[in-house]
């Protein structure tokens, strides 16, 4: 058990924890840009930066990396010296996707009108690599990643080319905090133009529906152990499948459990 | 070749060795590191072959092929033995000269000997060249005696010596206990103590630990590890060897840059040879302490040497950084505890533990011990690899031992610390050389980067280029280092361009210290130090680039114009030839003139103009 101080309140810490998952287990708000608690922490906006101090030493650190190990530390998630940081963190990227409404939000909490640096004509992507993270952790594909370095840095697919790793699930999307990353769905296709790739949908069994990119029931069906038919339906016949399949059965039987 | 099976065989191979060493007998040396194979060593070598293979000669040469000695613009170098006469730029043609003269007839060849730039005297000795009069060279010093790729070469001078040491005498704890009290302190530019390091791994809870050698040299102009590696890879395996007894660790690593071909090769035939001797692997030396190294190589971004990053790319992941909260001693390649050492550092390590920490403790300051390499470079007479203690003045260092600024002119700063070091002015030219004195002065020792500017550099533009240099390198990571490097480096471009304003001084200010204090690694947060270190110490050369839209060291293109002196100019037409624009026309024998609108400010009249009859202003 470790006991720390974040702005003036005093937490307990069990076991391994973040300084952000602790502050946020405690009602504490510290904003972050690449953070989601799906994935690994990566530690590349430095929103989350707070200042700690221990013993005489004092220094900023990201909240979503640092562990909280040391008793008796004192976290202000505040003080003047993280908004200097922040306010200029966030006029970096004003200037780099000015039309992205969260980041404009961001701004408008922390008092900035208009960034004061120049203005490049970029897309909506701060390159907080959630989406490579989900695909590479969570998905378990890949199919996406940073390539180059420095100014040129970007996520693409290898080569630029469209992928036949990417199995359209859209899970980039999902956590993609700028909507930098669009889904368009057109004859029979699902389209991601930030990636380039065109994926084929796939139609229910039963009723003709589109209903899911054409390669991913298989690929769920290889990593989890499911029913081989359960993804053949879209999601509204799969659910009247079950619901008849289990009309079938004697509601009376024990072997049947209802869950609430 | 037997497996070498306890440290009293080791002594006595030595032993043999050394009394089969007949130093009476003429041997020549060429010094075949890439500075000087670059210059035609290579040649050199093939000659003195062939010259002793074909000429039937009265006397028996011995030649050997050595590592850099650091004077890398005089190469190829070659020693002569006995009387260890000195010859620089030695070419193909001169080997039969230098046979016939020098090693029969004991005479000297004058132009080959070194011409002290300052007195114009001839020079007969290593020893007497003022380039390595003020050095100690304790890590280079070997560089030039022994053949890098012969094991019996470096037993001879002593090699595995500490090793030897360490296996007979000294327990783990008592070796850490030994670094510590030398004082030695990471070279790879951070100065963290070298002790300190090893025990906070020693002590660290893992059944696998590992050993890290960085020799992921990256900085502009720097070549001193390359050079270690090249010329004398043994002392670096025999660090690392001692280090992995200190700490327990059974597996160590050297990421070595794969455009150092030489240092790599060099390195592969030392473990190779350190194995088939029973240096390195299972049961080293007969004892019951096993070890081995693997060589990993990296693509060549400057971000790699930074040890998270460096750590990433061993694992097969990109070279990028992570915060580093839980240091590398506790989790660090596979989430094992490592520790990471420098090419110097490991190198250092044999010779403290051989000579004492002692001995060691009392070369340099009383915070920073022992010697430094520095890449003396730039508007300097001498250049190369200088090793010399820790405490050495800048002045010393440019004035005696770089022999000070060519064509008489006057000196305006020294970069040291590599590109994410700082600019120190001439008025503190007397600043002791340690980490700290550095750090005050708003730059660092880094890797031992030195670049000499003289009148005619422009603080501005060079801030500019070291700034442009760490963008292009930061991997992009992290904001402030991406987008605030990307953002003060086009506020940097608009004032050599004429086109900045005064409070842009407060904005890089304002950024700079954003990137000091968020970026994620080093790289981030030492970035703006050239910039920073210039605009402190020269403030007003930043503000005629602004105000008065000039830049007074003509450099600054956008600033400066070109003009023909017209009662300078004779007409000889040099210029005129040269100029890619036509902007230059004329007579021949009667004052030119050039166009401006046509004029690319590319300098070309200037460099070939003997009459110094074109301005710029």
């Amino acid at each position: 058990m470790v006991r720390i101080n974040i702005d003036s309140k005093e937490v307990e810490a069990n076991g391994e924890s973040t300084l952000l998952e602790l502050a946020r287990k405690n009602g504490i708000e510290i904003p972050t840009l690449c953070h989601h608690q799906a994935v690994t922490p990566y530690g590349a906006c430095r929103l989350c930066l707070v200042e700690i101090k221990k013993e005489d030493e004092t220094k900023l650190v990201a909240s979503c990396t640092y562990p909280v190990r040391e008793d008796g530390i004192t976290v202000l998630t505040q003080s003047p010296k993280v908004n200097r940081v922040r306010k200029m963190i966030l006029e970096f990227l004003l200037a780099r996707c000015p039309e992205v409404e969260i980041i404009q939000e961001m701004s408008a909490e922390m008092g900035i009108k208009q960034s004061r640096f120049i203005l490049y004509d970029n897309d909506d992507c701060i390159l907080c690599g959630l989406c490579a993270r989900v695909c590479e952790e969570i998905i378990g594909k890949s199919a996406v990643s940073f390539t180059d370095r420095g100014p040129d840095r970007k996520v693409s697919t290898p080569f630029n080319e469209p992928s036949e790793e990417c199995v359209g699930c859209t899970a980039c999307a999902f956590v993609c905090p700028t909507g930098a990353i669009k889904v368009e769905e057109w004859d029979e296709i699902r389209f991601i133009e930030k990636w380039n790739t065109e994926i084929p949908l796939q139609k229910c069994a039963k009723c003709d529906m589109l209903y899911t990119p054409a390669n991913t029931p298989g690929y769920i069906l290889s990593k989890m152990q499911l029913p081989e038919n359960l993804l053949r339906l879209c999601e509204k016949c799969r659910r009247k499948s079950v619901a008849e399949s289990l009309s079938n059965y004697d509601v009376t039987s024990k072997n049947v459990i209802i869950k609430k | 070749m037997k497996k070498i099976k306890s440290p009293a065989e080791l002594e006595k191979l030595r032993e043999t060795l050394v009394s089969q060493n007949n130093t009476d007998k003429p041997w020549v040396t060429i010094c075949c590191g890439t500075g000087c194979s670059a210059s035609g060593a290579l040649d050199v070598v093939s000659s003195f072959e062939k010259a002793i293979k074909e000429k039937n000669l009265d006397i028996d040469i011995t030649t050997k092929v050595t590592g850099c000695h650091g004077f890398c613009e005089q190469g190829p170098l070659v020693v002569i033995n006995p009387g260890n006469i000195f010859y620089c730029k030695v070419k193909y043609e001169d080997v039969e000269e230098i046979i016939k003269e020098t090693l029969l007839e004991k005479k000297l060849i004058d132009r080959l000997l070194y011409v002290d730039p300052l007195s114009q005297e001839k020079v007969k000795t290593e020893d007497e060249v003022t380039f390595y009069k003020k050095q100690l060279r304790l890590l280079l010093g070997n560089n030039g005696m022994i053949d890098p790729t012969d094991l019996y070469d470096y037993l001879g001078i002593g090699g595995y010596g500490a090793l030897n040491k360490v296996l007979q005498e000294m327990t783990p704890r008592q070796v850490i206990e030994e670094i510590k009290n030398s004082g030695l302190r990471g070279r790879g530019g951070a100065g963290f103590p070298t002790g300190i390091k090893w025990e906070s791994s020693y002590k660290a809870e893992g059944d696998l630990k590992y050993v890290i050698c960085n020799a992921d040299e990256g900085d502009p102009g720097c070549f001193q590890d390359r050079s270690i590696l090249e010329g004398n890879p043994h002392s670096v395996l025999e660090g690392m060897i001692i280090g992995a007894y200190a700490v327990d660790s059974g597996q160590g690593y050297i990421y070595v840059r794969n455009e150092y071909p030489l240092a790599v090769k060099n390195f592969s035939t030392a473990i190779e040879k350190a194995r088939d001797y029973g240096l390195l692997g299972e049961n080293i030396l007969g004892s019951s302490f096993s070890f081995d190294v693997k060589i990993c190589r990296g693509g060549g971004a400057f971000v790699c040497g930074e040890s998270s990053a460096l750590i990433a790319s061993i694992e097969g992941k990109a070279g990028e950084p992570r915060d580093k909260y839980i240091h590398a001693t506790e989790k660090g390649l596979h989430d094992k505890p490592t520790v990471l050492n420098n090419v110097k550092t490991w190198a250092t390590v044999p010779l403290i533990i051989e000579k004492s920490a002692e001995w060691f403790s009392n070369i340099g300051t009383e915070k920073s011990k022992g010697t430094m390499i520095f890449s003396l470079t730039g508007k300097v007479n001498n250049t190369g690899l200088v090793e010399v203690p820790m405490g050495i003045t800048l002045k010393e260092l440019v004035f005696e031992i770089g022999g000070g600024i060519p064509g008489g002119k006057n000196i305006k700063a020294v970069q040291t610390g590599g590109p994410s070091g700082g600019c120190i002015p001439e008025k503190l030219l007397d600043l002791p050389l340690d980490y700290e004195k550095l750090i005050e002065a708003g730059s660092m020792m880094g890797s031992g980067g030195m670049i000499v500017m003289d009148e005619n550099t422009c603080v501005v533009d060079l801030a500019r280029y070291f700034l442009s240099f760490t963008q292009d390198e930061s991997c992009g990571k992290c904001i402030p280092c991406r987008e605030g490097g990307k953002q003060m480096l086009s506020i940097l471009n608009n004032i050599t361009q004429g086109k900045g304003q005064e409070k842009d001084l407060d904005l890089i200010r304002e950024i700079a210290s954003v990137m000091k204090d968020g970026s994620l690694c080093a790289l981030g947060t030492m970035a703006p130090n050239p910039v920073l270190t210039t605009l402190q110490y020269f403030p007003d050369e930043y503000l005629a680039h602004i105000r008065d839209k000039k830049c007074p060291a003509g450099v600054c293109q956008a600033l400066i114009e070109y003009f023909i002196d017209q009662e300078a100019c004779n007409g000889c037409g040099r210029c005129l030839k040269v100029c890619p624009s036509e902007a230059i026309t004329g007579h021949k024998e009667e004052p030119h003139e050039l166009d401006q609108d046509k004029c690319i400010k590319c300098g070309a009249c200037t460099e070939v103009c003997r009459h110094e009859a074109i301005l710029v202003k």
